[in-house]
């Protein structure tokens, strides 16, 4: 039996441990903001937070986060809104959308180390998650935005 | 039961009237809205306009009280209705895929009818012939939408300000709708609209010769920046695509398809399959005949209890393959061929003057060779999609650019009529031309007819890659005779590539018009003798279109050409652009069996115009450091008009980056300012992209690649810094989500060029030169 908690809530699991935590996330709670994309740790879609860091939900197996305290997009702004929600909001960051609770998790993980990031320090941990769209430029504006709210 | 027959779509290019196919009705919506406004607000997100929510005080609406009310849902227009609150409910019926139609549209709709955006829902609309065209391609939503919105908003406004004429006892001509309320001239008697209501939805529609529409300077919301009104599901995870819906009882499949188009499965064993823990069910789907349409391409699937087990189980299949003709597929002797085929005369696309005389008269002759591969649409949503075919109830959900194509589809598999068939439209996690076509929405029917549950199938990145419709592959000849003076006499225009039409009819082996008529045939340089000749080539592969579609590498041979002839002439690549285009005119594309768009001409004037802007706002000519050189490069695509200056910086060696853009567009009157520029500086990643890396090989039939590893895309840091310029205008608004990309590669390759004197005549560039 896996133990966990997602968002805060304790969860029990007796499936296949060798099932990624991106589609017990998805199919068992349906939890359905963390997205899939590419299944191998390539895209940043399906980024999720555990023990507070960012990694990515598709090869991360339900065996390896026995014990862990998982956050998903659902998570994050849940009481009020992360600043980060509040600047993409406001730099108006999204096009299709599927990819930035991939990119905001993952922000939110770099300024959660590392408050005041500079350029290369936001460039070397974004470039993990990938925006077909191409809304990079205004995620960088945002995360700085964020960043100089929250300093 | 088969999953092959059901009507040819009409494709995104083939415009038709479609702009006032709809005329207003009086229907109710049988769908549920796909953004709760009530979330949203509670959530405290943003909102665009800061004014109080209900826009009454408590006063207010004591009197409200005493007014009429209307007992359900008035709906004057097949996309408004308001409820007895006065909140009104605009439908945006084009698909949401980044390009922000569902927040443009309806504020158009809202604009004219004066309606506050602060009572504004929007709703996702159902594939329903009644909303009129919805296939989204082509760039086409504004062009084909803007006028009829405008008008089903200044109908509204109408009979609201009819409604208050009637109320005081007024002439409607003293009367005027101002955000959500109607005011008397020369009174101070105000109503809100929800007051309105039960006398409006007594009143005729008025037809659209009764209204006034808007002038510019009147307008609210149009020319202006508008949020999109997903902003908070996008941030927060609740915003649903594809593969997020949720019902009881539903299954999870995954499906191993023929690694070759139109093979077969000769047989194969699930024993591992079936062993896997949660698997439900192995089911073979029919063999793909030609033509390939939007049908299933075949194989065999695994219905799970969740996606795990089906993709897991999906690859412990053993399938042996029939492969078929196609299997001899080989993209690197294809180049070959399609080079050869251009070095040979082909078939007569346009024929002015006599080519042949003035080349061989011509004080000189440049010629060059263009090469552009195959490309995926590598949107991070992968094709997804839902299907319950119930025996008295068909039920899809996906993420679709042609829900209307699945309302023949899903007829066709479940047997039931279109009045038991519903096609609910997610919002779409990209899309580029992929999601027009609904292969996997056919799947998943079929699937679901099968094993008697509603089934949700899944692809992977692996399926996506290798399983797409693929934008064309492609080789150009170009030649040009010029005279002593330098003028360019004499242009002859070859083209070899698989057609997008061999997907709809094998025998289609030729560019079809569609496809030279984005910027080949209606090339608007004035030279007296211009040949453009196509030869023919066979589809290997389904072929489909992708953002931008032919001009991705009409446009960059002919631009890419068009730096070389400058260099050849000694001429500033702006001045030789501006002196090809020659004196503003416009093009009679009826010449070239094109036709002439009502409210859309070919105007050469503004192509120079937007050649004038950029070259202005990016500073051409300024000084630049070692190694870094700007390129130019111009395009008409889907009724707009872009220009893009580039500036690359080159290392010692070879690598290379881009650290700006300039793009000029004259889309006449812009709808959405933000989105539009929010298009442009995507168009920069997509078109960098596909010119650093954008490049899928088959071999044996196969595709070669797989995924983000091998098929790579920009990432974080390498997006250039855009600046998007855009030209006042209140002509009709034309397309903006696909003209960025066209002139992107060859303003590249023309800076590539200028920074290091090496011409780039073959996509992708590499990341290194």
């Amino acid at each position: 039996m896996i133990t966990l908690k997602v968002n805060g809530e304790s969860r029990q699991f007796d499936g296949d441990g060798d099932m990624p935590l991106l589609w017990y996330l998805r199919d068992e709670l349906a939890l359905t903001g963390t997205k899939y994309s590419c299944g191998k740790g390539l895209c940043g879609s399906c980024t999720v937070h555990l023990n507070g860091s960012a990694v990515r939900s598709c090869v991360m197996t339900m065996a390896a986060v026995d014990g862990a305290e998982v956050t998903t997009i659902e998570g994050l702004g849940a009481n009020e809104m992360h600043p980060l929600q509040v600047a993409w909001a406001e730099n108006d960051v999204p096009q299709c959308g599927y990819c930035q609770p991939g990119q905001i998790m993952q922000a939110a993980s770099l300024l959660a180390q590392n408050p005041s990031p500079d350029d290369k320090q936001i460039e070397d941990t974004m470039q993990g998650v990938i925006c077909r769209c191409g809304t990079y430029s205004r995620i960088r504006k945002a995360i700085k935005s964020a960043a100089g709210g929250a300093s | 039961m088969s999953t092959q027959e059901y009507p040819v779509p009409v494709l995104p290019f083939e415009r038709k009237a479609i702009a006032k196919a709809v005329n207003p009705e009086v229907t109710a919506f049988n769908h549920t809205r796909s953004v709760s406004r009530r979330d949203f607000l509670k959530a405290g997100s943003v909102l665009v306009i800061g004014v109080s929510l209900f826009g009454c005080s408590e006063g207010e609406r004591e009197q409200v009280a005493e007014t009429p009310a209307i007992s359900g849902p008035w709906t004057p227009d097949v996309y408004v209705s308001f409820d007895a609150e006065g909140t009104v409910t605009i439908v945006s019926h084009r698909s949401e895929m980044g390009q922000g139609i569902k927040t443009s549209l309806p504020a158009v709709v809202a604009d004219e009818m004066e309606a506050d955006w602060n009572r504004v829902v929007v709703e996702q609309a159902t594939g329903d012939k009644k909303f009129g065209d919805q296939s989204t391609g082509g760039s086409l939503s504004v062009i084909s939408f803007f006028q009829r919105m405008r008008e089903a908003g200044a109908s509204v406004r109408l009979l609201l300000e009819q409604a208050a004429a009637q109320q005081w006892g007024v002439a409607v001509s003293e009367c005027s709708a101002q955000q959500h309320k109607v005011v008397h001239k020369g009174s101070d008697k105000s109503a809100d609209f929800r007051e309105l209501l039960a006398v409006a939805s007594q009143l005729p529609v008025p037809t659209p010769d009764q209204l006034t529409l808007k002038t510019p300077d009147q307008y609210r919301y149009i020319g202006k920046s508008m949020r999109i009104v997903d902003m908070h599901e996008m941030t927060h995870g609740t915003a649903r695509y594809g593969a997020d819906i949720r019902v009881p009882g539903m299954k999870f499949a995954a499906i191993a398809r023929p690694p070759v188009v139109f093979g077969k499965v000769k047989s194969y064993d699930a024993t591992k399959a079936l062993a896997v823990k949660g698997v439900q069910a192995v089911v073979e789907l029919p063999a793909l005949e030609p033509p390939a349409v939007y049908k299933a391409l075949g194989g065999v699937a695994v219905v799970a209890d969740n996606s795990w087990a089906a993709l897991k189980a999906r690859d412990l299949l053993s399938v042996e393959w029939d492969n078929g003709a196609n299997a001899d597929y080989d993209s690197g002797r294809f180049k070959q061929a399609l080079l050869e085929a251009v070095r040979q005369p082909g078939a007569n696309q346009r024929n002015d003057g006599n080519f042949d005389e003035a080349q061989a008269s011509a004080a000189s002759t440049l010629e060059a060779e263009y090469y552009a591969p195959h490309l995926g649409h590598m949107m991070m949503e992968p094709p997804a999609a839902m299907a319950d075919v119930r025996a008295d109830f068909c039920e899809v959900w996906a993420p679709t650019q042609d829900p209307q194509s699945l309302v023949g589809m899903a007829t066709a598999i479940s047997g039931l009529p279109e009045d038991k068939v519903r096609i609910n439209m997610s919002l779409l996690g990209s899309a580029f031309g992929r999601k027009g076509k609904g292969d996997y929405v056919n799947e998943a029917l079929f699937l679901s007819k099968e094993v008697g549950a509603p089934v949700l199938v899944q692809w992977s990145r692996e399926d996506e890659v290798r399983h797409g419709y693929y934008h064309t592959v492609s080789a150009q000849h170009l030649s040009v005779g010029l005279d002593e003076s330098g003028k360019v006499t004499a242009w002859r225009h070859r083209l070899a590539y698989p057609s997008i039409m061999s997907t709809f009819n094998p025998a289609a082996k030729a560019p079809a018009k569609l496809e030279l008529g984005q910027g080949v045939i209606n090339l608007p340089y004035e030279i007296d003798n211009i040949r453009v000749e196509a030869s023919e080539a066979d589809a290997k592969v389904r072929i489909g279109w992708l953002r931008s579609v032919c001009t991705i590498f009409q446009s960059f041979a002919i631009n890419a050409f068009s730096d070389e002839i400058a260099h050849a002439r000694g001429l500033d690549p702006v001045e030789n652009l501006l002196e090809l285009l020659g004196p503003d005119r416009t093009i009679d594309l009826a010449r070239f069996g094109m036709e002439n768009k009502e409210g859309h001409p070919f105007q050469t004037g503004r192509l120079r115009g937007v050649i004038e802007l950029v070259a202005e706002k990016a500073g051409w000519g300024r000084e630049l450091p070692a190694g870094h050189g700007l390129g130019i490069a111009a395009q008409y695509s889907f009724d707009t008009y872009a220009a893009a200056v580039i500036e690359v910086a080159v290392g010692e060696d070879g690598s290379w980056r881009v650290p700006r853009v300039d793009f000029a567009i004259d889309c006449g009157q812009v709808v959405n300012v933000d989105r539009v520029k929010a298009q442009q500086e995507g168009a920069a990643v997509f078109g960098l992209s596909l010119a650093r890396y954008g490049k899928l090989t088959m071999s044996n039939g196969r595709v070669d690649q797989g995924n983000f590893n091998d098929s790579r895309l920009v990432r974080f840091g390498m997006d250039p810094e855009t600046h998007v310029h855009l030209v006042d205008s209140h002509l009709a608004p034309s397309g903006v989500g696909e003209p960025g990309v066209p002139p992107f590669a060859p303003a590249l390759a023309n800076a590539i060029f200028a920074a290091t004197g090496k011409r780039i005549r073959e996509l992708p560039i590499g990341i290194r030169i």
